[in-house]
């Protein structure tokens, strides 16, 4: 909204300003609220998020400028000269409350039984106002139907106080669109095209909406009942996978600051809750580097050595479902792009319910496969109808980091005073590539450390110190990185040794390589792609959904911000870096799980046959068709 | 229809203003709009020189001139008369316009329900070109071309704001935009724009014929020239007049042929109500300032019915994206109803009241701040009227029978 109307900061040129009688000093373009936030006023806000730009349209963050008629919006104001500000006058003060005795008298919902209960922006607000009568009203009646047909999201009008940050979430961050602001005064409200249900609509379910809406008008479909249902039936074995993301964040959910990991911690909980084995996403992810990565060491070899364009490059990441979504709907005549590797959380499902079953002699009927995400659209992917190769539904429930924070809250325990457990076998503690999955590059960097050292047979710590691959990370949106083949290559490794015959037409080769996060940054170079620009020259591309990767996830708790989401990727790169110190292994092909599982069930190598029938997939050109699937 | 001849605009020659305009260096021209005293005619009074400043002084590759005839004040519709009438004048005052800032691209964002109109001018437009008053090198010289476009609004009140007018122009919802930046620095597509009412590009054409100094000379010291006027409701002779600043509500009211007024309201539904005890008062910008509305009340009007008309007009009009004119029109809707109903309560009164003026100061834009001022006027000088509501109703009842 207005992005073209904002004012450039320029460090270079410091205004004093006053702000309730006190001075202070601020670069000229700063926002009046950032100025008083960074120095320690308080300034309330609803529909201003860090994320997204400033609509200046909720009236909360009002100030009194000296010299100024009316009271100014300080989340969208430039300082630019010197001025007066008066943050708690007595215009101010009450014209906050009767916004907010406005704002409830149309908000019908009960907090007690509200998901966002004790971390509602509205209520805080509330509170912080003292509102004790409400003049205008409260409603008790609900006015719209419950929107709960999509897999991921659920859509609660009569909660939405049409601050418009789903709307900037899905435009400026996501490129998508999915809402809309419809109509006029007492008529306006944020709708889907033609007021569908989210499920109808191109929603690819990223769930970033949910994590930037103040209320409870957003929330992902709950599924802690059915997990609680399958935990209470002694005839189940139910099972859990947890992703790193989930694990970086979920202490947030007990009280702690981003970027206290409880990987740990979490394991002892979920037993502790009820669920019979808790694995390791992680595992899956070594799987699907092996099998991405051979993949793409086929696709190399086709293309540049055998000049088969069947499959062609770049090859695109599969491993987020939001994103696959996407590309499904954006560009379906370019789906051969993608990695057909199924995503950690499908691959896992699918093992769970055949080599695990076979393993403890376990009754496939018999188990409940969830996955602890920090995902909503992982909801929806779990329940395509493609993902049932081991003959069931491979992965049964998925529970975003949100719920499950509840299911262990209901249980009485307080994670971060919990002891720590490690995970169950057979598919054992992961490798730190797997780990940095949760973060943007991180898929790339895990299989760069595996190609690398596939080609040249040396240790990629000797390439890159640490085996930090440092140029794929970070937090631009569009990121491009070359990685260079060294002259001299070692012999093919046994277990891809049946699919290509030497290394010599890598050596000296530049893998170039590009990543994206944010499905707009991810439009940008699908487009560039498609046009034949730039990125059409690189090899491999990574993309994921949300902003950060999986850490920024549509599930993760709420709230998010850029310095939250740089505090979670950072306890993902510290926990990656303690792999190497323990004495365990930071790289995929490296993995004892793995390569087990290679000797004893999928024997024909990675993308050998059984893989195909259990970790790869295809996908559907959705195009502009909408509908329920 | 004789008034016609007796107005200024009919005095002007087309031709006339432009071709003095263009005898003069851009800052002249700039220089002359701010010694004729020119503000701007659309209601909000802003200096029409400081904003063509502002707008010369900005480096862009593209400048643009919009002249706002999205005329949707309940009671206006002078801007049409100047259309139909003095088209010319309207064009003349862009094309300056566009000289002394550099523009060369003008917009007309013409009011939806104005659409009769674009024909005629679309013909006009066409026939200036013919003449070599637009297009490239007008009137003969070097360097200065600019051309004319219309663009229809759709009908919504709010795209009568400029920002809002901006954003409806950029293809998106009419909405107000956060300010600063002021559309002279950065306006449609983010370039430096200058948007101007109907009524003062027309003037600006007038100022070039006669001479800063005559306009400058009519009025009073902070508000020169003429206005327009258009005058409705309870008068013998409703219609479009023209008034030097300063005149007193009185002598207008008694040209229109005002029948027994007990108030007028002045500057359309968002504007002011003066009572019959403030007749004195007179239309300028230092005083009583309007984009043009006069809306006469006579005794037999009943307040209730008047504001419950314009709180409904507002409640529907808000463009929802601030949060208290979108609901507090609403309430404040709701409120006047319960008035009517005799059922609200002294305490929420006053409710209504810290709800007018929190609008009034948090708003995002004119709207919103200017939505409550009828409730509040109406409360200030009429408690009487609007209070006791059943007995009341009778009362007028009889009234109107009566008469």
């Amino acid at each position: 909204m207005n992005k073209e109307t904002t004012t450039k900061v320029d460090a270079t040129k410091m205004i004093d300003i006053v702000i309730d009688d006190r001075k202070i000093s601020v670069p000229s373009g700063t926002m009046l609220l950032d100025a008083a936030r960074q120095n320690g006023f308080h300034i309330p806000t609803l529909c201003y998020h860090e994320d997204l730009s400033r609509a200046g349209g909720c009236r909360l963050c009002i100030v009194e400028i000296e010299g100024q008629r009316a009271l100014t919006a300080s989340c969208a104001y430039p300082i630019t000269q010197p001025i007066k500000v008066k943050t708690t006058s007595r215009r101010v003060r009450e014209a906050r409350k009767t916004t907010l005795e406005l704002l409830l008298s149309e908000h019908c919902g009960d907090c007690y039984s509200c998901v966002r209960n004790g971390n509602c922006e509205l209520q805080s607000l509330a509170k912080e106002h003292g509102l004790a009568k409400l003049p205008f009203g409260h409603p008790t009646e609900k006015a719209f139907a419950l929107d709960t047909l999509s897999p991921s999201i659920v859509r609660d009008m009569d909660k939405c106080v049409d601050c418009g940050r789903c709307v900037r979430t899905c435009k400026e961050l996501q490129g998508i669109g999915v809402f809309e602001t419809v109509g006029r005064g007492n008529r306006k409200g944020i709708s889907t095209f033609q007021n569908k249900p989210m499920a109808e609509v191109g929603c690819i379910n990223c769930g970033q909406c949910v994590n930037r809406c103040p209320t409870g008008a957003l929330t992902e479909k709950d599924s802690t009942e059915d997990v609680w249902a399958a935990i209470n039936d002694p005839t189940k074995h139910v099972v859990i996978q947890t992703a790193p993301a989930p694990r970086a964040a979920v202490g947030e959910e007990f009280g702690l600051d981003p970027g206290n990991a409880m990987t740990w911690e979490l394991n002892t909980a979920l037993r502790q809750i009820g669920f019979d084995k808790v694995f390791d996403t992680n595992f899956t992810a070594d799987l699907t580097i092996l099998e991405e990565g051979t993949e793409l060491i086929l696709r190399l070899y086709k293309n540049l050595v055998e000049k088969d364009t069947s499959q062609p490059l770049p090859q695109f990441t599969s491993c987020c479902p939001g994103w696959v979504k996407f590309f499904e709907h954006v560009h379906p005549e370019m789906l051969a792009h993608v990695s057909s590797a199924k995503s950690p959380q499908q691959m896992f499902g699918a093992l769970i319910k055949t080599w695990y079953a076979q393993l403890n002699d376990i009754d496939p009927e018999s188990i409940v496969s969830v996955s602890l995400m920090p995902c909503s659209a992982k909801k929806f992917e779990c329940n395509r109808p493609e993902m049932r190769d081991s003959g069931l539904k491979d992965v049964d429930f998925v529970l975003t980091t949100r719920e499950c924070a509840k299911m262990i809250r209901e249980a009485g325990i307080h994670l971060p005073s919990l002891p720590k457990s490690d995970f169950d076998d057979p598919f054992g503690t992961a490798t730190g590539s797997g780990v940095i999955f949760g973060n943007t590059g991180g898929v790339m960097e895990a299989a760069l450390r595996s190609v690398l050292e596939f080609v040249t047979g040396l240790k990629v710590e000797d390439i890159f110190e640490n085996a930090n691959i440092l140029p794929v990370r970070g937090m631009e949106g569009c990121r491009f990185a070359e990685v260079k083949v060294p002259e001299k290559v070692g012999p093919v490794p046994p277990m891809i040794a049946h699919l290509v015959p030497n290394w010599e037409w890598l050596a000296g080769q530049t893998l170039r390589v590009g990543i994206a996060h944010g499905t707009k940054n991810a439009r940008k170079i699908l487009d560039d792609v498609a046009d034949g620009g730039f990125f059409s020259t690189c090899h491999f591309i990574e993309v994921m959904a949300c902003p950060g990767g999986c850490i920024g996830g549509g599930g993760q708790p709420i709230p998010t911000s850029p310095a939250i989401r740089q505090a979670r990727a950072d306890a993902i790169y510290k926990e990656d870096l303690a792999y190497g110190s323990k004495g365990s292994v930071r790289k995929s092909h490296e993995n004892p799980a793995v390569l087990r599982i290679y000797k004893d069930f999928l024997t024909e190598g990675p993308c050998g046959p059984k893989s195909h029938e259990l970790l790869h997939t295809s996908y559907w050109p959705r195009g502009k068709f909408i509908g329920s699937w | 229809m004789n008034i016609r001849n007796e107005v200024t605009f009919s005095t002007i020659r087309p031709r006339d203003g432009l071709k003095a305009a263009l005898e003069k260096s851009r800052t002249e021209v700039v220089d002359d709009i701010l010694r004729s005293g020119l503000k701007g005619r659309g209601g909000a009074g802003f200096p029409t020189g400081i904003k063509w400043k502002l707008a010369a002084e900005e480096k862009a590759d593209e400048k643009y001139i919009i002249c706002n005839a999205d005329e949707g004040e309940p009671g206006t519709f002078k801007d049409r008369v100047i259309f139909s009438e003095w088209a010319d004048l309207v064009f003349e005052g862009m094309t300056i316009a566009g000289y002394a800032v550099g523009a060369k691209t003008g917009i007309i964002y013409l009011r939806g329900e104005y659409g009769y109109l674009r024909q005629a001018l679309e013909d006009k437009l066409a026939a200036r070109h013919q003449e070599g008053l637009l297009g490239d090198k007008i009137m003969g010289k070097e360097g200065v071309s600019f051309d004319i476009h219309i663009h229809m609004g759709c009908g919504a009140y709010v795209c009568g704001e400029e920002s809002a007018l901006i954003e409806s122009l950029e293809g998106k919802r009419g909405e107000a935009r956060n300010r600063p930046p002021f559309p002279v620095a950065k306006g449609l597509f983010g370039k430096p724009t200058v948007v101007n009412n109907v009524e003062t590009l027309a003037w600006v054409a007038a100022i070039f014929a006669l001479g800063p100094d005559w306009f400058k000379h009519v009025g009073t010291e902070k508000s020169s020239g003429y206005k327009l006027l258009s005058i409705s409701g309870d008068v013998a002779k409703p219609g479009v007049y023209e008034f030097p600043m300063g005149t007193k509500i009185s002598a207008i009211l008694k040209t229109a042929g005002a029948d027994r007024p007990k108030a007028a309201v002045v500057g359309g539904a968002s504007g002011i109500l003066v009572p019959a005890k403030d007749f004195k008062r007179a239309i300028c910008f230092e005083d009583v300032s309007t984009g043009g509305s006069v809306i006469v009340l006579s005794e037999d009007r009943d307040f209730l019915d008047i504001l419950e008309n314009f709180q409904e007009f507002f409640a529907d009009e808000s463009c929802g994206q601030c949060t208290i004119c979108r609901l507090g029109n609403v309430k404040l809707l709701e409120g006047i109803r319960l008035l009517k109903e005799g059922r609200c309560t002294t305490k929420h009164l006053q409710k209504l009241c810290t709800l007018g003026a929190a609008m009034q100061a948090a708003s995002k834009c004119g709207l919103g701040q200017a939505s409550p001022n009828m409730f509040l006027s109406v409360l200030q000088h009429f408690k009487g009227e609007v209070l006791g509501r059943p007995q009341a109703e009778d009362h007028f009842a009889n009234k109107r029978k009566a008469s």
